[in-house]
């Protein structure tokens, strides 16, 4: 079986700074993967290398078997690979449903005459967009607020709108940097059951970045630990729960 | 009614003229600034080149023996616009977008540079003295007493502000309906997300130059038929006023240029109609000044937060 995404040798440097060194990832079809650390471990430089969003100093990303290192970020993003920011970075002054429908720019027709005109073409692929983004507000429960000012949402329905957003892309790989901080533990729940719902239903692979233990643990196939940009160690959740030199990076030595 | 109404009606409607064609002008400044966050300083040259090509199409075409004033305008303007927007096109891809990742001192200078280049350009190609075109569209509408107080708008004044409303009009509707224009309000922003969404951000900020540089034709155009007189220098004092009208209403702001425009327009022609003429610049900077000082956000535009 081939991967959905390999990474090998994973390597980031900023200037004098080793932030990463030799991670490597794999990540199949249908599987929620893992990335756990301590704080500064470099979990998330990892992702910025592999979205395009730094290019990495050293080592190879293969997404699908095509070199993504060193492609633009729109390109992987087309590609299928689709990320979140720790931070949510929603487009806050817009709509929510402009949100989605900005996400889906790749997916519309372009022809600035048949949209002057307003031919039915246009509105027919425009009715296609507003009905992937309905589908979408739907089911993270956010589609009685499609008209309300993303920067006015609560928290966690930012949150969840920024999945929202990533799904209406259409991704194969779903990358979510530390989707459940800041939320309380019935959000946190519903994060639980979206991301589940994602892999089971929609059938697209997850790569995660998550400090809450109970949620790794609960829905992860596979998890790498990272430490001081270092890779520790990998396995399943029993594994890894069990691995003495994972609760010394944690816990610190006895 | 009475003389001193009828004058200040007068300076209002010459400062909405001029005021327009500094909104439109200040669009193209604004959404660069708003997009990727540098002040293009060659944007006022590309406003020349615009009045210099509609002069050359003008008299080409009167040459050629057509006297139809419309059509003749209609062509020069979109002959203008077309040339405008790939000055524009190739300005971006030339001086900035190789800069894109550095610090945004270093794209303003090569910015600067790109003005002074393209000035002596022109002035190398078409000369530095003043090249003057015959007024083609005369007359107006006169309100009032011919003899004694009056208020006189001429045709030309008129084209300019339905041509300005029709322009921003469109403009608004591109922004608010299209697909490119909601990639382009998300990409003022964010535009590393719009980046990460699939939106390759070169087509967006290659967009926004072409549609500021199309703009500045159509200023161009109507701009250099009212004063009926261009020079290689034009660009530099009309790009200053619009930067000027930009910041007033607030920079990255869209109906902010439009608004700023037509306030600095207006308190320019107010200060030549009671003051005098002399001083209409001295107060166009002074505003400039005070707004930076106190309001540096400008009348419509949000206070910067930096772009993390």
């Amino acid at each position: 079986m081939t991967n959905l995404l390999t990474v090998k040798d994973l390597t980031m440097r900023f200037g004098g700074l080793l932030a990463v060194n030799g991670v490597n990832l794999e990540v199949g079809e249908k599987q929620i993967v893992s990335v756990i650390g301590p704080n500064g471990a470099g979990k998330t430089t990892v992702f910025n290398c592999v979205s395009g969003f730094y290019i990495p100093t050293a080592g190879s990303v293969m997404f699908q078997g095509k070199e993504m290192r060193g492609k633009p970020g729109f390109k992987i993003a087309q590609e299928g690979m689709v990320r979140t920011f720790q931070n949510v970075r929603l487009f806050k002054e817009m709509t929510v449903i402009e949100n989605l429908l900005v996400a889906q720019h790749m997916h519309a027709e372009h022809n600035l005459l048949k949209g002057f005109f307003m031919t039915s073409d246009f509105k027919k692929k425009e009715q296609e967009l507003m009905d992937r983004a309905a589908h979408w507000l739907e089911k993270v429960g956010l589609l009685d607020f499609a008209n309300r000012e993303a920067g006015n949402l609560a928290y966690g329905q930012q949150r969840r709108l920024e999945i929202a957003r990533c799904m209406v892309t259409e991704p194969k790989l779903l990358m979510l940097d530390e989707p459940a901080a800041g939320l309380n533990p019935n959000e946190t729940k519903d994060l639980d059951e979206l991301i589940v719902h994602l892999k089971d239903e929609q059938g697209i692979s997850i790569l995660l970045i998550e400090h809450d233990m109970g949620l790794v643990m609960g829905i992860s196939d596979q998890i790498y630990v990272v430490n001081q940009g270092e890779p520790l160690a990998s396995g399943t959740p029993a594994e890894i729960q069990a691995n003495p030199e994972v609760i010394k990076a944690y816990l610190g030595e006895e | 009614m009475s003389d001193s109404i009828y004058y200040f009606i007068q300076q209002i409607a010459n400062g909405l003229t001029i005021g327009s064609t500094y909104a439109l002008i200040a669009i193209g400044y604004t959404m660069v600034y708003g997009i990727i966050g540098m002040i293009n300083f060659a944007h006022g040259e590309v406003y020349m080149i615009g009045t210099y090509i509609s002069f050359i199409v003008l008299a080409g075409l009167t040459m050629l023996g057509f006297d139809n004033v419309f059509i003749m305008v209609g062509l020069a303007m979109m002959v203008s616009i077309m040339i405008a927007s790939a000055y524009g096109f190739t300005i971006e891809k030339v001086a900035y977008k190789p800069l894109r990742s550095s610090k945004r001192l270093i794209a303003l200078i090569s910015a600067i540079g790109m003005s002074i280049f393209l000035q002596n350009y022109i002035r190398l190609a078409q000369g530095s003295r003043d090249i003057a075109m015959p007024s083609l569209i005369q007359g107006g509408f006169l309100l009032g007493d011919p003899d004694g107080s009056h208020i006189l708008i001429s045709y030309m004044q008129v084209i300019i502000i339905v041509t300005t409303i029709i322009c921003m009009a469109g403009l608004t509707l591109f922004i608010s309906r299209s697909r490119m224009g909601r990639a382009c309000r998300a990409s003022a922003q964010d535009i590393g997300m719009t980046n990460l969404l699939g939106i390759n951000s070169n087509n967006v900020i290659a967009t926004t130059f072409i549609i500021g540089a199309s703009l500045a034709a159509v200023a161009g155009t109507l701009l250099g038929m009212y004063y009926g007189v261009v020079n290689p220098y034009v660009g530099f004092i009309a790009g200053l006023k619009a930067f000027t009208a930009a910041v007033l209403g607030g920079i990255g702001s869209i109906p902010g240029a439009m608004l700023g425009g037509l306030l600095l327009g207006v308190s320019e022609s107010l200060t030549a109609g009671y003051f005098t003429a002399e001083y209409k610049d001295v107060v166009a900077f002074s505003l400039l000044i005070l707004i930076l000082l106190f309001m540096p956000q400008g009348i419509l535009g949000k206070p910067e937060v930096e772009k993390i």
